[in-house]
C-alpha cells in the first residue's frame, strides 16, 4: 500500500498535453491506475473519451506500451497481448514481468464491449479490466448505456413531457463479472485515490482476469462544475448510489461505509441530469430511486457480512 | 525432400499451420473451416506446436486478439468463413491499416442470407478493399503452398500487411487430394524468423513506449492509408520473388496468375478457385476439336496483377469472366469490373462478357463450362455479344 509521499515519487504514466476536458474523472483515473502499478503495463484501450482524447497522432499522453484497436474489443485485443507474452516467456525470450490492463468505457464495457469481456474473463486472461464508468456513451455526446442511472437525462433518453428520462436500472456490472466467478472484482472512484489505489494495487498482484469499475464523473455529460470532479465522486459513494467494495475470490467486502448514510438528493441536485427529479411533481420518481438504492444497499450489505 | 500424402485441404491448412508453429492462434469455428482449428487443437494439446491458442468467443475477437499478438511482436494466425469473415470485417480493415502481418485461412464460403454451407467467393470479394494480401488456390496443394508463401509475403518490410489465403468450400476443405507436403524444417527454414518490428512487447521489455491505434484527424489519415497503399504496390514485386524462391527450393514455382493455353488462344475464360481445374479439362476437349481456347486462373487477386492479366488476355478475341459472386451492382460481377479495368487501356480489347456461376455451392459440371465456350464461340463468330452477364446453372 503505497503512501502518498511513495506515490507522488513514481514517474508518471499517463502525462499532460492530452484534451480531456478540464474536471474530467477518465483522466484522474488512468493517472492513478498507472501510478499504482510498479511494473512494467502494457494497455489495451477502446475507443472512447480516454482513446480519442489521449491519442491526436503525433501526440500521446501514454507513456507506456498502448494500444488501442476497435470499440468493443479492448479485452479482446489485450488477450492476444497477454497470449503472446505466454508463448516468448514460455520460450525464454521475455523474462521481464508485464502486467496487463485493459481500459474501456461504460460504453465499451457494459455494452458493445461486453462480449469480450465476458470471453476474456472466461478464458482468465491474467489481466486487469478498468472500466471508467461516466454512465453514458460520453465521446459520442451523451447517449444512453446500460450503465446509465435510472431517469437520467441523455440525449437518447431525454426528459420530455411524455418521458422522464431513461425508463431502465442500470445493469449491474460489477455484480455480472462477480458471476464470472473471476477472483478479484471492486469498484472505486477518483475521489478517494487511497482506496483505488490499493484494490489496483492488489488487483495486479492477483493471477487471472480482475475486474475494477470506477465511477468516472463527467462535468459535460452529467454535468457538473467541473471543480467538484473529486467531491461528487465521494458524495454517490456517501449516497450508497455507489458503494465501495471487493470481491476477493467471491468473499464480499465492504473497503468503505459512510457514517452517514446520505439520501440521493444531495447527489442528484449537483448535476444536470438529474435537475427535473427534484421538481416536486416527480417526487414520486425519487422516491423510487431512493428505495431501490436502499434495497441495494441493504442487499449488498448482507453479502458483504456473510 | 517432399513427402506425398492425402489431405484435404483443410487438413493442409492445419498441417501448415503445425509447420509455421505460429506464437498465437485465436479462432472460431465454422463450417467448412472448422476443421483447421479442431486439428490445429489437437496438435496443441498433444504438444507438437509452441502455440497459445485462444479459443475467443467470436470471429470478431479472433481479430482482434491476432490484431493484439501481432502488435505484441507474436506471429499471429487464425481461418475461418463467410460469416465469421464477415463478422470480423471492421477488424480487417484495423489489421491492414495497423500493417500487422497475420495469415488467414478461409475457406470461402456463401454469405447468408440464405443461410448456406457451401462455397462461393462472395465472402473474400467483400473483402477485397480491406488492405489484405489475397491469395486463391485451385488445389489442395496450392492450398498448402499458399499458407506458406503467404508468411513471407505478409512479414515482408516492404509489405507488412495481413495475408488470407482462400480455398473452396467443401469442394477443397473436405476432399481429399494427393499433395506433396515440405519437411517440417524446410518449412521452418523458409519462412525464417520474423523480421523485427517496433512491438508492444519489446516496447516494455526497453522501456520505449509506443502508441499504436491513434486517433488520425484530418490532416494525417490520407498520408497513413496512402503508405498501406503503397504496401499493397510493393507486394506486386515481392510476391513473384517470393513464388520464385519457394519454386527454386521445392520445384514448384507460383506467380500471379497461371496461362493455360492461353498462348495462341483465340477464346477464353478468367476464373478464381478450384472451378480452374474443371475449366482446364474443358479447354483439353476443346483444343483436341481444334479449337484454340484457354484459361487464365488468378491466383493473386489482391494485389491486382494489372500487367500479367493484361499481357495474358489482350491477344484473345472473346474472353468470358467466371464470377462466383454475384456482387448486386445490377450490372456485372466484381471480377468482370476488375479485370475490364485491367484492359481497359488496350487500343484493341477482347469481347468481355461475365458469367456468374456455382453461387451456393452450386456444382460446377464439365457441361456448365462447355456451355459458357459455345457462348464465347458464338460471340467470336457474330463478332459482337448481346449481353454482359449469363447466370450458369441456375434455374430460372
Amino acid at each position: 500500500m503505497p503512501s502518498i509521499k511513495e506515490l507522488a515519487k513514481r514517474e508518471s504514466k499517463f502525462v499532460s498535453g492530452h484534451r480531456l476536458c478540464a474536471g474530467c474523472g477518465a483522466g484522474i483515473i488512468m493517472r492513478l491506475v498507472l501510478l499504482a502499478i510498479d511494473k512494467p503495463v502494457i494497455a489495451s484501450c477502446a475507443t472512447g473519451c480516454v482513446e480519442v482524447a489521449s491519442t491526436i497522432f503525433p501526440y500521446s499522453a501514454w507513456k507506456i506500451p498502448w494500444i488501442h484497436s476497435a470499440f468493443e474489443n479492448s479485452a479482446a485485443t489485450i488477450s492476444g497481448i497477454e497470449s503472446a507474452y505466454k508463448v516468448f516467456k514460455r520460450e525464454g525470450k521475455v523474462d521481464k514481468d508485464i502486467v496487463f490492463v485493459a481500459f474501456g468505457g461504460d460504453g465499451g464495457t457494459y455494452d458493445i464491449g461486453l462480449q469480450a469481456l465476458s470471453g476474456a474473463a472466461e478464458r482468465g486472461h491474467n489481466v486487469l479490466y478498468v472500466c471508467y464508468n461516466n454512465e453514458a456513451y460520453m465521446n459520442t455526446g451523451i447517449q444512453r448505456s446500460s450503465a446509465s442511472p435510472k431517469y437520467s437525462f441523455t440525449t437518447t433518453s431525454p426528459v420530455g413531457k411524455a418521458i422522464p428520462g431513461k425508463l431502465q436500472w442500470q445493469k449491474n456490472l460489477t455484480e455480472v463479472m462477480v458471476a464470472h466467478g473471476i477472483p478479484y472484482v471492486a469498484t472505486a472512484i477518483p475521489g478517494r485515490w487511497n482506496d483505488l489505489v490499493n484494490k489496483v494495487e492488489k488487483a495486479v498482484k492477483i493471477e487471472g482476469f480482475k475486474f475494477i469499475n470506477v465511477l468516472s464523473p463527467c462535468r459535460l455529460g452529467w454535468p457538473h462544475e467541473p471543480e467538484l470532479t473529486l467531491e461528487i465522486s465521494r458524495i454517490a459513494v456517501e449516497t450508497c448510489i455507489w458503494p465501495l467494495y471487493e470481491v476477493y475470490e467471491g468473499k464480499y467486502k465492504l473497503t468503505y461505509k459512510p457514517k452517514e448514510k446520505k439520501p440521493v438528493s444531495e447527489w442528484f441536485k449537483l448535476q444536470g441530469r438529474f435537475r427535473h427529479l427534484l421538481l416536486p411533481q416527480n417526487s414520486n420518481l425519487l422516491e423510487e430511486i431512493q428505495k431501490e438504492v436502499d434495497r441495494r444497499w441493504e442487499e449488498l450489505l448482507k453479502k458483504c457480512e456473510a | 525432400m517432399g513427402i506425398r500424402v492425402a489431405k484435404t485441404a483443410n487438413e493442409a491448412f492445419a498441417e501448415g499451420m503445425r509447420q509455421i508453429n505460429p506464437d498465437v492462434v485465436a479462432a472460431y469455428p465454422i463450417t467448412p473451416a472448422t476443421e483447421i482449428v479442431q486439428i490445429f487443437s489437437q496438435f496443441v494439446a498433444d504438444g507438437l506446436v509452441k502455440t497459445e491458442y485462444i479459443a475467443v468467443e467470436s470471429e470478431h475477437s479472433a481479430m482482434s486478439a491476432c490484431i493484439g499478438a501481432s502488435s505484441a511482436g507474436a506471429r499471429a494466425m487464425t481461418g475461418t468463413s463467410s460469416q465469421g469473415l464477415a463478422y470480423m470485417w471492421e477488424m480487417l480493415y484495423i489489421a491492414s491499416g495497423l500493417r500487422l502481418p497475420i495469415i488467414m485461412a478461409v475457406v470461402n464460403r456463401a454469405l447468408s442470407s440464405p443461410i448456406n454451407i457451401h462455397c462461393d467467393h462472395s465472402d473474400t470479394f467483400g473483402a477485397r478493399d480491406s488492405g489484405w494480401i489475397q491469395i486463391y488456390s485451385e488445389n489442395v496443394q496450392e492450398t498448402y503452398d499458399n499458407l506458406i508463401q503467404g508468411v513471407r509475403i505478409a512479414e515482408h518490410p516492404e509489405v507488412r500487411l495481413p495475408c488470407m489465403i482462400m480455398t473452396d468450400g467443401f469442394i477443397l476443405s473436405h476432399c481429399l487430394e494427393t499433395m506433396e507436403m515440405l519437411t517440417d524444417q524446410e518449412v521452418q527454414d523458409f519462412i525464417g524468423k520474423p523480421p523485427e518490428r517496433e512491438n508492444l512487447i519489446k516496447s516494455a521489455i526497453e522501456g520505449k513506449p509506443i502508441t499504436i491505434g491513434a486517433i488520425d484527424l484530418q490532416d494525417y489519415y490520407f498520408e497513413h492509408k496512402r503508405q498501406t497503399a503503397e504496401g499493397m504496390r510493393n507486394a506486386l514485386k515481392v510476391i513473384p520473388e517470393i513464388g520464385k524462391e519457394f519454386g527454386d527450393k521445392f520445384g514448384r514455382y507460383y506467380g500471379f496468375v497461371e496461362n493455360y493455353k492461353m498462348e495462341d488462344a483465340d477464346i477464353g475464360i478468367v476464373v478464381i478457385g478450384s472451378t480452374a481445374g474443371t475449366g482446364k479439362e474443358v479447354v483439353d476437349i476443346l483444343r483436341k476439336k481444334g479449337i484454340k481456347a484457354g484459361l487464365l486462373k488468378i491466383r493473386v487477386f489482391r494485389p491486382l496483377p494489372v500487367d500479367e492479366i493484361r499481357d495474358s488476355l489482350k491477344n484473345l478475341k472473346v474472353v468470358g469472366i467466371m464470377d462466383r459472386v454475384e456482387g448486386m451492382n445490377g450490372f456485372c460481377g466484381p471480377l468482370y469490373s476488375e479485370i475490364s479495368a485491367c484492359l481497359y487501356e488496350l487500343e484493341k480489347k477482347p469481347i468481355l462478357t461475365d458469367f456468374v456461376y456455382g453461387l451456393g455451392g452450386r456444382d460446377v459440371k464439365i457441361e456448365d463450362i462447355e456451355i459458357v465456350f459455345n457462348d464465347l464461340l458464338k460471340i467470336l463468330e457474330k463478332g459482337k455479344k448481346d449481353f454482359t452477364l449469363k447466370y450458369i446453372g441456375v434455374r430460372e
